[in-house]
Protein backbone atom coordinates (compact mmCIF):
# COMPACT_ATOMS: atom_id res chain seq x y z
CA UNK A 1 0.00 0.00 0.00
CA UNK A 2 1.05 3.55 -1.21
CA UNK A 3 0.82 5.89 2.07
CA UNK A 4 -0.39 9.45 1.63
CA UNK A 5 0.28 10.51 4.92
CA UNK A 6 2.40 9.11 7.63
CA UNK A 7 1.78 10.59 11.11
CA UNK A 8 4.90 9.37 13.68
CA UNK A 9 4.83 10.50 17.21
CA UNK A 10 2.93 13.96 16.70
CA UNK A 11 2.67 15.92 19.64
CA UNK A 12 0.70 19.28 20.21
CA UNK A 13 0.62 21.54 23.08
CA UNK A 14 -1.53 24.64 23.56
CA UNK A 15 -0.89 27.04 26.53
CA UNK A 16 0.27 24.61 27.91
CA UNK A 17 -2.29 21.66 27.41
CA UNK A 18 -1.21 18.44 25.64
CA UNK A 19 -3.60 18.04 23.25
CA UNK A 20 -1.87 15.50 20.82
CA UNK A 21 -0.14 13.06 23.42
CA UNK A 22 2.11 11.28 20.62
CA UNK A 23 -0.26 10.36 17.32
CA UNK A 24 0.89 7.50 14.89
CA UNK A 25 -0.91 6.58 11.79
CA UNK A 26 -1.21 5.98 8.17
CA UNK A 27 -3.28 6.81 5.45
CA UNK A 28 -3.55 4.79 2.20
CA UNK A 29 -3.18 6.77 -1.08
CA UNK A 30 -5.97 6.73 -3.43
CA UNK A 31 -8.95 5.76 -1.00
CA UNK A 32 -11.13 7.72 1.89
CA UNK A 33 -9.82 7.20 5.52
CA UNK A 34 -11.93 8.11 8.07
CA UNK A 35 -10.99 10.19 11.18
CA UNK A 36 -13.57 8.87 13.82
CA UNK A 37 -13.62 9.68 17.75
CA UNK A 38 -16.01 10.82 20.75
CA UNK A 39 -15.95 14.89 21.08
CA UNK A 40 -12.94 16.43 22.06
CA UNK A 41 -9.82 13.99 21.16
CA UNK A 42 -8.05 15.81 19.32
CA UNK A 43 -9.31 15.10 15.94
CA UNK A 44 -9.43 19.04 14.84
CA UNK A 45 -6.11 19.29 16.37
CA UNK A 46 -4.59 16.71 14.03
CA UNK A 47 -5.83 18.12 11.20
CA UNK A 48 -4.89 21.37 12.06
CA UNK A 49 -1.62 20.22 13.04
CA UNK A 50 -1.10 18.69 9.49
CA UNK A 51 -1.68 21.88 7.76
CA UNK A 52 0.36 23.54 10.54
CA UNK A 53 -2.24 26.04 11.52
CA UNK A 54 -1.14 24.81 15.20
CA UNK A 55 2.67 24.35 16.38
CA UNK A 56 3.55 20.47 16.30
CA UNK A 57 6.07 18.53 16.68
CA UNK A 58 7.01 15.15 15.53
CA UNK A 59 7.06 13.56 11.90
CA UNK A 60 4.26 14.06 8.87
CA UNK A 61 5.14 12.93 5.81
CA UNK A 62 3.11 13.76 2.78
CA UNK A 63 4.05 10.83 0.54
CA UNK A 64 7.53 11.25 0.50
CA UNK A 65 7.92 14.51 1.83
CA UNK A 66 8.33 15.72 5.27
CA UNK A 67 6.29 18.11 5.40
CA UNK A 68 6.63 19.24 9.83
CA UNK A 69 8.60 21.77 9.38
CA UNK A 70 6.89 23.57 6.51
CA UNK A 71 4.67 26.94 7.41
CA UNK A 72 0.99 26.62 6.06
CA UNK A 73 0.93 28.16 2.95
CA UNK A 74 3.86 25.79 1.73
CA UNK A 75 2.10 22.50 3.14
CA UNK A 76 -1.15 23.44 1.25
CA UNK A 77 1.48 24.01 -1.92
CA UNK A 78 2.82 20.50 -1.32
CA UNK A 79 -0.51 19.23 -2.21
CA UNK A 80 -3.04 19.73 0.61
CA UNK A 81 -6.34 20.95 1.00
CA UNK A 82 -8.03 21.89 3.95
CA UNK A 83 -11.87 21.93 4.72
CA UNK A 84 -12.24 23.15 8.25
CA UNK A 85 -14.29 22.34 10.93
CA UNK A 86 -16.35 25.61 11.30
CA UNK A 87 -16.16 26.34 6.96
CA UNK A 88 -14.16 29.37 7.62
CA UNK A 89 -15.61 30.96 4.62
CA UNK A 90 -15.10 34.82 4.24
CA UNK A 91 -18.27 36.19 4.55
CA UNK A 92 -17.46 39.62 3.36
CA UNK A 93 -16.49 38.59 -0.14
CA UNK A 94 -18.89 36.64 -2.67
CA UNK A 95 -19.24 33.60 -3.49
CA UNK A 96 -16.68 34.15 -6.43
CA UNK A 97 -13.97 35.62 -4.72
CA UNK A 98 -13.92 32.93 -1.98
CA UNK A 99 -13.11 30.44 -5.36
CA UNK A 100 -10.90 33.07 -6.54
CA UNK A 101 -8.85 33.23 -3.16
CA UNK A 102 -8.36 29.71 -3.39
CA UNK A 103 -7.42 29.30 -6.72
CA UNK A 104 -3.49 27.67 -7.28
CA UNK A 105 -3.47 25.80 -10.19
CA UNK A 106 -3.04 27.78 -13.93
CA UNK A 107 -6.76 25.89 -14.89
CA UNK A 108 -8.90 25.61 -12.05
CA UNK A 109 -11.41 22.88 -11.91
CA UNK A 110 -14.58 25.33 -12.08
CA UNK A 111 -16.36 22.73 -14.02
CA UNK A 112 -16.29 20.00 -11.64
CA UNK A 113 -17.08 22.60 -8.71
CA UNK A 114 -20.16 23.74 -10.26
CA UNK A 115 -21.68 20.52 -11.69
CA UNK A 116 -21.42 19.37 -8.14
CA UNK A 117 -22.80 22.77 -6.82
CA UNK A 118 -24.85 24.57 -9.02
CA UNK A 119 -26.14 26.46 -6.70
CA UNK A 120 -22.52 28.42 -6.51
CA UNK A 121 -22.85 29.36 -9.82
CA UNK A 122 -26.27 31.14 -9.97
CA UNK A 123 -24.79 32.80 -6.44
CA UNK A 124 -21.34 33.38 -7.47
CA UNK A 125 -22.57 37.19 -6.91
CA UNK A 126 -24.04 37.04 -3.41
CA UNK A 127 -21.92 37.70 -0.50
CA UNK A 128 -20.77 34.52 1.16
CA UNK A 129 -21.66 35.55 4.47
CA UNK A 130 -25.54 35.84 3.44
CA UNK A 131 -25.19 32.40 2.66
CA UNK A 132 -27.49 28.95 4.19
CA UNK A 133 -24.94 27.25 6.32
CA UNK A 134 -25.39 24.13 3.68
CA UNK A 135 -24.04 26.63 0.68
CA UNK A 136 -21.34 28.32 3.56
CA UNK A 137 -20.05 24.35 3.39
CA UNK A 138 -20.00 23.99 -0.40
CA UNK A 139 -18.06 27.12 -0.74
CA UNK A 140 -15.59 25.30 1.76
CA UNK A 141 -15.86 22.17 -0.28
CA UNK A 142 -15.80 24.02 -3.90
CA UNK A 143 -11.98 25.58 -2.90
CA UNK A 144 -10.41 22.20 -1.77
CA UNK A 145 -11.95 20.85 -5.24
CA UNK A 146 -10.62 24.13 -7.37
CA UNK A 147 -7.33 22.76 -7.36
CA UNK A 148 -5.45 19.04 -7.74
CA UNK A 149 -4.40 17.86 -4.39
CA UNK A 150 -2.50 15.14 -2.89
CA UNK A 151 -4.02 14.98 0.11
CA UNK A 152 -7.65 16.56 1.09
CA UNK A 153 -7.99 16.64 4.72
CA UNK A 154 -11.90 17.44 5.48
CA UNK A 155 -13.28 17.99 8.93
CA UNK A 156 -17.05 17.15 9.50
CA UNK A 157 -18.57 18.07 6.30
CA UNK A 158 -22.07 17.55 7.20
CA UNK A 159 -22.34 18.91 10.34
CA UNK A 160 -25.53 19.81 10.88
CA UNK A 161 -26.56 19.62 7.54
CA UNK A 162 -30.26 18.93 6.18
CA UNK A 163 -30.06 14.68 5.03
CA UNK A 164 -30.17 16.17 1.27
CA UNK A 165 -27.60 18.16 1.82
CA UNK A 166 -25.65 16.01 3.36
CA UNK A 167 -26.29 13.36 0.25
CA UNK A 168 -24.88 15.89 -1.74
CA UNK A 169 -21.72 16.54 0.22
CA UNK A 170 -21.33 12.91 0.49
CA UNK A 171 -21.05 12.48 -3.63
CA UNK A 172 -18.61 15.67 -3.79
CA UNK A 173 -16.41 13.69 -1.72
CA UNK A 174 -17.10 10.30 -3.50
CA UNK A 175 -16.12 12.36 -6.81
CA UNK A 176 -13.47 14.15 -5.47
CA UNK A 177 -12.33 10.38 -3.99
CA UNK A 178 -11.50 9.57 -7.63
CA UNK A 179 -8.68 11.73 -7.86
CA UNK A 180 -7.12 12.02 -4.67
CA UNK A 181 -6.30 10.66 -1.20
CA UNK A 182 -8.89 12.33 1.52
CA UNK A 183 -8.78 12.66 5.66
CA UNK A 184 -12.27 13.01 6.97
CA UNK A 185 -13.19 13.59 9.99
CA UNK A 186 -17.30 12.52 10.19
CA UNK A 187 -19.74 12.00 12.88
CA UNK A 188 -22.00 10.50 10.46
CA UNK A 189 -21.18 6.66 10.44
CA UNK A 190 -23.55 5.98 7.65
CA UNK A 191 -21.47 8.33 5.50
CA UNK A 192 -18.46 6.67 6.91
CA UNK A 193 -19.73 3.25 6.00
CA UNK A 194 -20.59 4.41 2.21
CA UNK A 195 -17.47 6.41 1.44
CA UNK A 196 -14.57 5.40 3.71
CA UNK A 197 -12.86 2.28 2.74
CA UNK A 198 -10.72 2.43 5.81
CA UNK A 199 -10.94 3.62 10.13
CA UNK A 200 -8.83 5.69 12.58
CA UNK A 201 -9.75 6.08 15.87
CA UNK A 202 -8.86 7.98 18.40
CA UNK A 203 -9.02 9.00 22.14
CA UNK A 204 -7.51 11.58 24.28
CA UNK A 205 -5.16 12.76 21.81
CA UNK A 206 -3.62 9.18 20.78
CA UNK A 207 -4.62 6.69 17.90
CA UNK A 208 -6.10 4.15 19.52
CA UNK A 209 -7.50 1.68 16.65
CA UNK A 210 -7.18 1.42 13.10
CA UNK A 211 -9.46 -0.60 10.91
CA UNK A 212 -12.42 -1.00 8.17
CA UNK A 213 -15.74 0.85 8.55
CA UNK A 214 -17.53 -2.62 8.55
CA UNK A 215 -16.24 -2.66 11.96
CA UNK A 216 -18.57 -0.44 13.19
CA UNK A 217 -21.52 -2.35 12.62
CA UNK A 218 -20.64 -4.50 15.83
CA UNK A 219 -22.47 -2.35 18.19
CA UNK A 220 -20.31 -3.37 20.96
CA UNK A 221 -17.33 -1.75 18.80
CA UNK A 222 -19.19 1.06 18.31
CA UNK A 223 -20.17 2.07 21.80
CA UNK A 224 -16.73 1.49 23.28
CA UNK A 225 -14.34 3.12 20.25
CA UNK A 226 -17.32 6.12 19.81
CA UNK A 227 -19.45 6.22 22.81
CA UNK A 228 -22.48 5.64 20.22
CA UNK A 229 -24.58 3.07 18.92
CA UNK A 230 -23.50 2.89 15.10
CA UNK A 231 -24.58 -0.42 15.10
CA UNK A 232 -28.11 -0.08 11.98
CA UNK A 233 -28.28 1.17 8.87
CA UNK B 1 -21.74 81.86 7.42
CA UNK B 2 -18.66 82.89 5.29
CA UNK B 3 -16.69 81.85 8.51
CA UNK B 4 -18.48 78.18 8.70
CA UNK B 5 -17.82 77.48 4.94
CA UNK B 6 -14.00 78.55 5.50
CA UNK B 7 -14.01 76.28 8.76
CA UNK B 8 -15.57 73.86 7.40
CA UNK B 9 -13.56 72.91 4.34
CA UNK B 10 -10.86 74.11 6.57
CA UNK B 11 -11.61 71.27 8.71
CA UNK B 12 -12.80 68.49 5.65
CA UNK B 13 -8.50 69.32 4.22
CA UNK B 14 -7.77 68.64 7.84
CA UNK B 15 -9.61 65.59 7.73
CA UNK B 16 -7.63 64.52 4.38
CA UNK B 17 -4.67 64.58 6.10
CA UNK B 18 -5.84 62.64 8.94
CA UNK B 19 -7.31 59.95 6.08
CA UNK B 20 -3.35 59.87 4.74
CA UNK B 21 -2.47 58.61 8.16
CA UNK B 22 -4.75 57.16 8.80
CA UNK B 23 -5.73 54.60 5.80
CA UNK B 24 -2.21 52.86 6.49
CA UNK B 25 -3.18 52.16 10.06
CA UNK B 26 -6.29 51.28 9.74
CA UNK B 27 -5.12 48.50 7.12
CA UNK B 28 -1.90 47.69 8.96
CA UNK B 29 -4.17 46.64 12.44
CA UNK B 30 -7.04 45.63 10.34
CA UNK B 31 -4.59 42.69 8.75
CA UNK B 32 -2.26 42.22 11.25
CA UNK B 33 -2.90 43.50 14.44
CA UNK B 34 -0.34 45.82 14.57
CA UNK B 35 -0.71 48.97 16.43
CA UNK B 36 1.72 50.76 14.52
CA UNK B 37 2.91 53.97 16.68
CA UNK B 38 5.55 54.66 14.13
CA UNK B 39 3.32 55.77 11.53
CA UNK B 40 4.35 59.46 12.56
CA UNK B 41 7.77 59.00 11.86
CA UNK B 42 6.77 58.04 8.51
CA UNK B 43 4.67 60.90 7.56
CA UNK B 44 7.50 62.98 9.08
CA UNK B 45 9.79 61.51 6.71
CA UNK B 46 8.18 62.57 4.12
CA UNK B 47 7.62 66.12 5.15
CA UNK B 48 11.70 66.22 5.58
CA UNK B 49 11.74 64.68 2.44
CA UNK B 50 9.61 67.50 1.08
CA UNK B 51 11.43 70.11 2.68
CA UNK B 52 14.89 68.62 1.45
CA UNK B 53 13.67 68.69 -2.28
CA UNK B 54 12.01 71.60 -2.57
CA UNK B 55 15.43 73.90 -0.74
CA UNK B 56 18.02 71.87 -2.20
CA UNK B 57 17.42 69.31 -4.88
CA UNK B 58 14.64 72.02 -6.78
CA UNK B 59 14.19 75.38 -5.02
CA UNK B 60 12.62 76.69 -7.66
CA UNK B 61 8.82 76.92 -6.17
CA UNK B 62 7.46 75.85 -9.25
CA UNK B 63 4.22 73.73 -9.59
CA UNK B 64 6.32 70.88 -10.80
CA UNK B 65 8.99 70.59 -8.31
CA UNK B 66 6.26 71.07 -5.39
CA UNK B 67 4.25 67.62 -7.47
CA UNK B 68 7.63 65.76 -7.70
CA UNK B 69 8.52 66.30 -3.93
CA UNK B 70 4.91 64.84 -3.69
CA UNK B 71 5.84 61.64 -5.32
CA UNK B 72 8.91 61.69 -3.33
CA UNK B 73 7.62 62.17 0.12
CA UNK B 74 5.30 59.45 -0.36
CA UNK B 75 8.10 57.17 -1.65
CA UNK B 76 10.75 57.96 1.11
CA UNK B 77 7.15 57.01 3.28
CA UNK B 78 6.94 54.13 2.03
CA UNK B 79 10.69 52.99 2.20
CA UNK B 80 10.52 53.99 5.42
CA UNK B 81 7.72 51.32 6.38
CA UNK B 82 8.88 48.60 4.49
CA UNK B 83 12.40 48.63 6.28
CA UNK B 84 10.13 48.73 9.77
CA UNK B 85 8.37 45.94 8.93
CA UNK B 86 10.93 44.00 7.37
CA UNK B 87 13.32 44.27 9.77
CA UNK B 88 11.46 44.63 13.39
CA UNK B 89 7.91 43.59 12.73
CA UNK B 90 8.20 40.58 10.90
CA UNK B 91 10.52 39.16 13.63
CA UNK B 92 7.66 39.51 16.43
CA UNK B 93 5.30 38.02 14.21
CA UNK B 94 1.88 37.61 16.10
CA UNK B 95 3.31 39.16 19.08
CA UNK B 96 1.10 42.05 19.08
CA UNK B 97 2.35 43.87 22.34
CA UNK B 98 5.64 43.42 21.44
CA UNK B 99 5.15 44.60 17.75
CA UNK B 100 3.26 47.89 19.22
CA UNK B 101 6.47 48.66 21.95
CA UNK B 102 9.14 48.12 19.12
CA UNK B 103 7.04 50.80 17.37
CA UNK B 104 6.73 53.02 20.26
CA UNK B 105 10.66 52.27 20.14
CA UNK B 106 10.92 53.56 16.62
CA UNK B 107 8.85 56.59 17.23
CA UNK B 108 11.10 57.78 19.53
CA UNK B 109 14.06 57.17 18.12
CA UNK B 110 13.10 58.75 14.73
CA UNK B 111 11.83 62.03 16.70
CA UNK B 112 15.40 62.34 18.33
CA UNK B 113 17.09 61.57 15.20
CA UNK B 114 15.15 64.34 12.81
CA UNK B 115 15.90 66.16 16.03
CA UNK B 116 19.77 65.91 15.65
CA UNK B 117 19.68 66.09 12.09
CA UNK B 118 17.05 68.97 11.47
CA UNK B 119 17.34 70.64 14.95
CA UNK B 120 14.31 71.79 17.06
CA UNK B 121 12.91 74.56 15.12
CA UNK B 122 10.39 73.75 12.31
CA UNK B 123 12.26 74.21 9.15
CA UNK B 124 9.84 76.13 6.76
CA UNK B 125 8.60 75.01 3.21
CA UNK B 126 7.13 77.07 0.49
CA UNK B 127 4.58 75.92 -1.58
CA UNK B 128 4.70 77.04 -4.90
CA UNK B 129 2.28 80.31 -5.01
CA UNK B 130 -0.48 78.87 -6.87
CA UNK B 131 -1.81 77.22 -3.59
CA UNK B 132 -1.68 80.86 -2.18
CA UNK B 133 -4.61 81.26 -4.92
CA UNK B 134 -7.93 81.49 -2.93
CA UNK B 135 -11.72 80.28 -4.08
CA UNK B 136 -14.46 82.08 -3.30
CA UNK B 137 -17.55 79.85 -2.26
CA UNK B 138 -20.78 82.19 -1.92
CA UNK B 139 -19.09 84.63 0.33
CA UNK B 140 -16.44 82.87 2.18
CA UNK B 141 -13.01 82.51 0.88
CA UNK B 142 -10.92 79.10 0.92
CA UNK B 143 -7.39 78.80 0.60
CA UNK B 144 -7.19 76.16 -2.51
CA UNK B 145 -4.50 74.38 -0.61
CA UNK B 146 -7.54 72.89 1.00
CA UNK B 147 -8.84 71.41 -1.89
CA UNK B 148 -5.43 69.95 -3.10
CA UNK B 149 -5.19 67.78 0.48
CA UNK B 150 -8.85 66.91 -0.43
CA UNK B 151 -8.12 66.15 -3.78
CA UNK B 152 -5.34 63.66 -2.84
CA UNK B 153 -6.98 61.90 -0.23
CA UNK B 154 -9.69 61.52 -2.90
CA UNK B 155 -7.05 59.57 -5.18
CA UNK B 156 -5.61 58.35 -2.46
CA UNK B 157 -9.37 56.59 -1.33
CA UNK B 158 -10.08 55.53 -5.19
CA UNK B 159 -6.82 54.28 -5.63
CA UNK B 160 -7.30 52.14 -2.55
CA UNK B 161 -11.11 50.81 -3.74
CA UNK B 162 -9.96 49.97 -7.46
CA UNK B 163 -6.94 47.63 -5.79
CA UNK B 164 -9.31 46.39 -3.55
CA UNK B 165 -11.96 45.58 -5.24
CA UNK B 166 -10.20 44.35 -8.20
CA UNK B 167 -6.77 43.21 -7.75
CA UNK B 168 -5.50 39.41 -6.20
CA UNK B 169 -3.34 41.44 -3.47
CA UNK B 170 -7.10 43.49 -2.96
CA UNK B 171 -8.59 40.40 -2.32
CA UNK B 172 -5.83 38.79 -0.13
CA UNK B 173 -6.11 41.80 2.11
CA UNK B 174 -9.77 41.84 2.29
CA UNK B 175 -9.72 38.10 3.32
CA UNK B 176 -6.62 38.35 5.75
CA UNK B 177 -8.46 41.23 7.59
CA UNK B 178 -11.02 38.72 7.99
CA UNK B 179 -9.27 35.64 8.85
CA UNK B 180 -5.76 35.33 8.23
CA UNK B 181 -5.27 32.05 9.15
CA UNK B 182 -7.56 30.67 6.97
CA UNK B 183 -5.65 32.68 3.99
CA UNK B 184 -2.52 31.15 4.94
CA UNK B 185 -4.67 27.70 4.93
CA UNK B 186 -5.41 28.13 0.87
CA UNK B 187 -2.09 27.95 -0.08
CA UNK B 188 -1.43 32.22 0.48
CA UNK B 189 1.69 33.82 1.84
CA UNK B 190 -0.25 36.47 3.96
CA UNK B 191 3.28 38.24 4.88
CA UNK B 192 3.83 39.13 1.32
CA UNK B 193 0.54 41.54 1.95
CA UNK B 194 1.89 42.35 5.13
CA UNK B 195 4.73 44.13 3.72
CA UNK B 196 2.56 45.33 0.53
CA UNK B 197 0.11 47.11 2.94
CA UNK B 198 3.25 48.69 4.91
CA UNK B 199 4.32 49.94 1.57
CA UNK B 200 0.99 51.41 0.47
CA UNK B 201 0.61 53.00 4.17
CA UNK B 202 3.46 54.44 4.28
CA UNK B 203 2.86 56.04 1.27
CA UNK B 204 0.16 57.34 2.22
CA UNK B 205 1.46 58.57 5.09
CA UNK B 206 4.56 60.08 3.66
CA UNK B 207 2.45 61.42 0.89
CA UNK B 208 0.14 62.93 3.99
CA UNK B 209 3.69 64.44 5.31
CA UNK B 210 4.41 66.58 1.65
CA UNK B 211 1.00 68.12 2.12
CA UNK B 212 1.19 68.68 5.52
CA UNK B 213 4.37 70.93 5.09
CA UNK B 214 1.59 73.42 3.73
CA UNK B 215 -1.21 73.05 5.82
CA UNK B 216 1.49 73.50 8.77
CA UNK B 217 4.13 75.69 6.99
CA UNK B 218 6.85 73.60 7.65
CA UNK B 219 8.30 70.67 9.05
CA UNK B 220 9.47 69.28 13.03
CA UNK B 221 10.69 66.45 14.43
CA UNK B 222 7.32 65.94 15.90
CA UNK B 223 4.67 66.93 12.91
CA UNK B 224 3.78 63.46 12.46
CA UNK B 225 2.95 62.61 16.57
CA UNK B 226 0.75 65.55 16.30
CA UNK B 227 -1.05 63.93 13.68
CA UNK B 228 -0.74 60.19 14.46
CA UNK B 229 -3.14 60.87 17.80
CA UNK B 230 -6.02 62.42 15.51
CA UNK B 231 -4.62 59.71 13.13
CA UNK B 232 -5.55 56.69 15.72
CA UNK B 233 -8.62 58.31 17.17
CA UNK B 234 -9.59 58.30 13.42
CA UNK B 235 -9.22 54.46 13.17
CA UNK B 236 -10.72 53.46 16.14
CA UNK B 237 -14.01 55.64 15.04
CA UNK B 238 -14.25 54.61 11.53
CA UNK B 239 -13.72 50.73 12.31
CA UNK B 240 -9.70 49.20 12.06
CA UNK B 241 -9.70 47.80 8.91
CA UNK B 242 -12.55 49.44 6.96
CA UNK B 243 -10.57 52.31 4.92
CA UNK B 244 -13.77 53.57 3.71
CA UNK B 245 -15.26 54.13 7.51
CA UNK B 246 -11.80 55.85 8.05
CA UNK B 247 -12.65 58.16 5.57
CA UNK B 248 -15.67 59.09 6.87
CA UNK B 249 -14.27 59.37 10.23
CA UNK B 250 -11.51 61.34 9.06
CA UNK B 251 -13.78 64.26 7.90
CA UNK B 252 -16.09 63.88 11.03
CA UNK B 253 -12.90 64.38 13.23
CA UNK B 254 -11.47 67.02 11.15
CA UNK B 255 -14.60 69.30 10.78
CA UNK B 256 -15.44 68.69 14.30
CA UNK B 257 -12.47 69.57 15.41
CA UNK B 258 -12.05 73.06 13.59
CA UNK B 259 -15.66 74.12 13.51
CA UNK B 260 -16.02 73.56 17.74
CA UNK B 261 -12.13 74.80 18.03
CA UNK B 262 -14.02 78.14 16.47
CA UNK B 263 -16.73 78.53 17.73
CA UNK B 264 -16.13 77.42 21.38
CA UNK B 265 -12.44 78.66 22.03
CA UNK B 266 -9.96 75.63 22.21
CA UNK B 267 -12.41 72.80 22.79
CA UNK B 268 -12.18 71.27 19.43
CA UNK B 269 -9.44 68.29 21.45
CA UNK B 270 -11.81 67.91 23.79
CA UNK B 271 -15.08 67.42 21.65
CA UNK B 272 -12.96 64.59 19.47
CA UNK B 273 -12.09 62.76 22.12
CA UNK B 274 -15.47 62.79 23.23
CA UNK B 275 -16.47 61.53 20.21
CA UNK B 276 -13.92 59.13 20.30
CA UNK B 277 -16.17 57.46 24.06
CA UNK B 278 -19.05 58.01 22.56
CA UNK B 279 -18.22 55.72 19.23
CA UNK B 280 -16.73 53.39 21.74
CA UNK B 281 -19.93 52.94 23.79
CA UNK B 282 -22.28 52.78 21.66
CA UNK B 283 -20.53 51.00 18.65
CA UNK B 284 -17.37 49.79 19.90
CA UNK B 285 -16.16 48.51 16.34
CA UNK B 286 -16.70 51.26 15.02
CA UNK B 287 -18.65 53.21 12.28
CA UNK B 288 -17.80 50.70 9.24
CA UNK B 289 -15.69 47.91 11.43
CA UNK B 290 -16.43 44.20 11.45
CA UNK B 291 -17.23 42.80 15.41
CA UNK B 292 -13.86 41.25 16.04
CA UNK B 293 -14.21 37.62 16.42
N1 LIG C 1 -6.71 26.58 20.66
C1 LIG C 1 -6.97 25.77 21.69
N2 LIG C 1 -6.70 26.17 22.95
C2 LIG C 1 -6.95 25.37 23.99
N3 LIG C 1 -7.49 24.15 23.89
C3 LIG C 1 -7.78 23.69 22.67
C4 LIG C 1 -7.54 24.47 21.50
N4 LIG C 1 -7.93 23.77 20.43
C5 LIG C 1 -8.38 22.60 20.91
N5 LIG C 1 -8.30 22.54 22.24
C6 LIG C 1 -8.71 21.40 23.10
O1 LIG C 1 -8.14 20.24 22.56
C7 LIG C 1 -9.04 19.16 22.65
C8 LIG C 1 -9.24 18.54 21.29
O2 LIG C 1 -9.95 19.45 20.47
P1 LIG C 1 -10.37 19.13 18.99
O3 LIG C 1 -11.11 20.29 18.45
O4 LIG C 1 -9.18 18.67 18.25
O5 LIG C 1 -11.36 17.92 19.22
P2 LIG C 1 -12.27 17.14 18.17
O6 LIG C 1 -11.92 15.72 18.28
O7 LIG C 1 -12.19 17.76 16.84
O8 LIG C 1 -13.70 17.37 18.80
P3 LIG C 1 -15.14 17.56 18.09
O9 LIG C 1 -15.60 16.21 17.70
O10 LIG C 1 -15.99 18.13 19.18
O11 LIG C 1 -14.95 18.49 16.94
C9 LIG C 1 -10.30 19.68 23.28
O12 LIG C 1 -10.29 19.38 24.63
C10 LIG C 1 -10.20 21.19 23.06
O13 LIG C 1 -10.85 21.87 24.10
MG1 LIG D 1 -13.45 18.82 15.71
Amino acid sequence: MTKALTLADVNVTIKGSHILQGVNFEVEAGVVTGLLGRNGVGKSTTLRSIVGLVPRVGSIKLFEQEISGLKTHEVIRAGVAFVPEDREIFSTLTVLENLKLAERDKNPDYDTVYNLFPELLKRKSQRAGTLSGGQQQMVAVARALLNKTKLLLVDEPTKGLAPKLVTEVADALEVAAQATTILLVEQNLPLIKRIAKNIIVMDQGVVVHSGVPTELENPEFAKQMLGVSGGSH
Amino acid sequence: MEIFITLFITGFGLGALYFLVASGLSLIYGLMGVLNFAHGAFLTAGAYATWYFTTSIRADGSLSSYVISLFIAGVVGALFAVATEQILIKYLYDRHIDQALVTVGLGFVATSAYLGWFGSDPLIVLPPTQLYNTVQIGDAFVGIDRFLYIGVAALVLIANFLMMRYTRIGLIIRAGVENRSMVTALGIDVRKAFTFVFFIGGFAAGLGGALATTYASGVGPTLGDAFLIYAFITVVIGGMGSVPGTAIAAIVVGTTQVLVNYYVQGLGDFVVVMLLALVLLVRPQGLLGKVAH
